[in-house]
């Protein structure tokens, strides 16, 4: 199977050719030819003018009435007794994509020791129904009980539309409840919207946030998101009604073939480098590892992560756990500050979705300056301290 | 204990850069690499082979050049490779390649732990490793970074979650999505080498794995592209000026404009 062109609508302009990521399309005299080598990727299909390109439609699963489902849901995420602040952002986006819909939004809590006021807070940030699940066995997180759970429970209400964090929980179960339900599920959206169809478009970063691809589910629901925090805004509205369901579920959700023996949690606070606003990272221009300090104190003076690039940690400065980019973790923090770091493609796509890159390097050429909001050429021993000298001077004042 | 891992190739990023103007990957010339998370994954099982004995066979599914890949991995020390290979294969989501790789380990018949990088770098989903246990219907731990076996029959993991580490005990069969902790990759071995270079690698397709062709590629992929687009352009770059000092007073003014939280 591969992309089909149409003979008489195609000019021959070469256009898709060039778009090609696979190498798969040349051209003939007066002709493209598609070869084997054609993933369906469909990026040739978006760049063709003339409509001339189409790849075959995706699959339709078991035969169901999709028009049986109605509803947006957002899986509140829980964890030690507090809800993540990204269920909040999604119910706000939830809310917008359900009045769209003309239906009702929904908020799912799972948990132990979970009460009214939880409900109610996600009640305010757009909930019209908060389904509850709560049961000793919550207490900590396992990827079996939640899925079992959620699966039960859309199996159960039916909604259309389920989005969840793209958290390290919600990254790590949410896979399990798309299996168990045989529906699709875009991972790590930026943005989300209705088309006029009614399917919901789920747009989403691709090669490492060098692309944006917008994805459907057509012919299978719910149609399921993760969703990057800090992306959507949470918007809190007092007063707003609601109503709490408290929901039983069979014996069989909470069994599980793993136990939770220990949760240690991050004593490291400079660690948290998902949930920063300002992360201050350094790379191989620090030069050893003892000078990581100038990072950690400009990283403390702004109540920030430390953060690392591949450099920096294979040469042993920092731990794994600080490192940015392609084999480490990706960041979208208010401020990410690129210290000593050149900006090697691998550390680019952790980090170029933060809202304000400064870029602090010797060299001018350097790559992390395409991607910084600001830079600074200079040497980074004598920038750093006059930085820190002049944050130290505004809270004397 | 048989263990599979399962890889993907992606370009290498290593030593390509974005383009200035576009800002898009320039991927002329690309190499293909193995996704750098599966490199952890086969460490991670050749640890416990080296450690306990274990059969590690590696699984992925491909275009016939993915052989390169599979090689590669026998070079380190992996006893088996497969290649799943076909046509019908093509423009697979994560459910029709979970649903691919799942047919292959059932296959397989004995394995006891199958391994997945935590993600795969072009795609960076996330959803192949645990969409497959579900489908195998075996329990999972994800971003694993140490494994170490239990009593018979049980491992002992431990997870990095957002929030800090979490110790699992896991009841075999089970699947696993590593990160780098759990050790960088080693490399080849001469011995090894000799033998990559001679070993048979077997092709499965639909017929060999017994999957319809309806359920697999495209066809049996439930989420589609439907549209392609550079993302926005960030804004001119403001490159500072002037003495030290007046650039860190820029920079402050202009991240206090910002409204940076923390300033």
């Amino acid at each position: 199977m591969k992309a089909t062109v149409d003979k008489q609508k195609c000019t021959v302009c070469g256009v898709c050719s060039g778009a090609c990521p696979m190498g798969a399309i040349s051209l003939r005299e007066n002709e493209v030819e598609v070869s084997d080598d054609c993933s369906l990727c469909g990026i040739c299909v978006d760049t063709c003018e003339f409509g001339a390109i189409s790849i075959p439609e995706v699959g339709h699963g078991p035969s169901e009435d999709l028009g049986s489902y109605s509803g947006v849901w957002v899986y509140a995420e829980w964890r030690e007794g507090k809800v993540h602040a990204v269920s909040h952002e999604l119910l706000s986006a939830g809310r917008i994509l359900a009045d769209k819909r003309g239906v009702e939004l929904g908020a799912v809590l799972l948990g132990s020791g979970l009460n009214e006021q939880m409900a109610q807070d996600l009640i305010s940030y757009g909930a019209e129904v908060v389904y509850m699940v709560d049961r000793p066995e919550l207490a900590h997180f396992t990827d079996e009980r939640y899925s079992k759970c959620i699966v039960e429970l859309v199996k159960r209400k039916r909604p259309e539309i389920l989005l969840a964090g793209a958290t390290s929980m919600g990254r790590s179960f949410i896979p399990r409840v798309a299996a168990g339900l045989q529906t699709g599920l875009t991972a790590d959206c930026t943005e989300l919207d209705i088309a006029e169809e009614g399917h919901l478009l789920q747009t989403r970063p691709a090669f490492g946030g060098n692309i944006m691809a917008t994805i459907i589910c057509p012919n299978r629901r719910p149609q399921m998101a993760t969703v990057r925090p800090k992306v959507m805004k949470p918007v809190r509205l007092e007063g707003r009604k609601g109503r709490v369901e408290k929901v039983e579920l069979p014996s069989e959700c909470f069994k599980a073939r793993v136990e939770v023996l220990e949760v240690i949690a991050e004593q490291d606070q400079t660690a948290k480098l998902t949930e920063a606003d300002v992360i201050v990272s350094g790379g191989r221009g620090l030069r050893n590892g003892e000078n990581f300090k100038l990072i950690e104190g400009l990283a403390e003076m702004l109540n920030g992560a430390v953060g690392a690039s591949r450099g920096a940690v294979e040469e042993g400065w920092m731990a794994p756990s600080h490192q940015v980019g392609q084999t480490g973790r990706t960041v979208a923090p208010t401020l990410y500050m690129a210290v000593g770091i050149s900006g090697a493609v691998q550390h680019l796509v952790g980090m170029q979705g933060s809202q304000v890159i400064v870029a602090v390097n010797k060299d001018p050429s350097a790559p992390i300056f395409d991607v910084a909001t600001y830079g600074v050429v200079a040497d980074l021993f004598e920038f750093i301290p006059e930085f820190v000298k002049r944050l130290k001077r505004e809270r004397q004042e | 204990m048989h263990i599979v891992v399962c890889i993907k190739q992606v370009p290498d990023t290593k030593n390509v850069r974005i383009d200035p103007d576009t800002h898009t990957l320039v991927r002329q010339g690309v190499e293909s690499i193995i996704n750098p998370f599966d490199m952890f994954a086969i460490e991670g099982a050749l640890k416990i082979k080296d450690q306990n004995g274990a059969r590690v066979t590696v699984v992925t599914m491909g275009p016939p050049q993915a052989t390169e890949a599979l090689r590669e991995t026998l070079s380190l020390g992996a006893d088996d490779a497969v290649l799943l290979s076909d046509r019908a294969f093509a423009g697979s989501d994560t459910w029709a390649t979970s649903t691919t790789l799942a047919a292959a380990v059932r296959k397989m018949g004995d394995v006891d732990l199958v391994i997945c990088g935590k993600q795969a770098v072009d795609g960076d989903t996330a959803q192949v490793g645990p969409e497959m246990a579900a489908l195998l219907d075996v329990p999972y731990a994800t971003f694993v970074k140490k494994i170490d076996l239990d009593r018979p029959g049980f491992l002992r993991v431990l997870r990095q979650t957002d929030e800090g580490t979490e110790l699992w005990k896991v009841e075999l069969p089970a699947l696993l999505t590593v990160i780098k902790e759990l050790g960088e990759p080693r490399v080849p071995s001469l011995r090894h080498k000799m033998r990559a270079k001679k070993a048979e690698i077997p092709v499965w397709g639909v017929l060999e794995l017994g999957l319809d062709p309806n359920a697999t590629g495209l066809c049996g992929s439930f989420t589609q592209v439907v549209r392609i687009f550079s993302p926005q352009r960030r804004g001119e770059r403001v490159q500072l000026e002037g003495s030290l000092e007046n650039q860190a007073d820029q920079l402050f003014q202009y991240l206090k404009k910002a409204r940076v939280p923390g300033l």
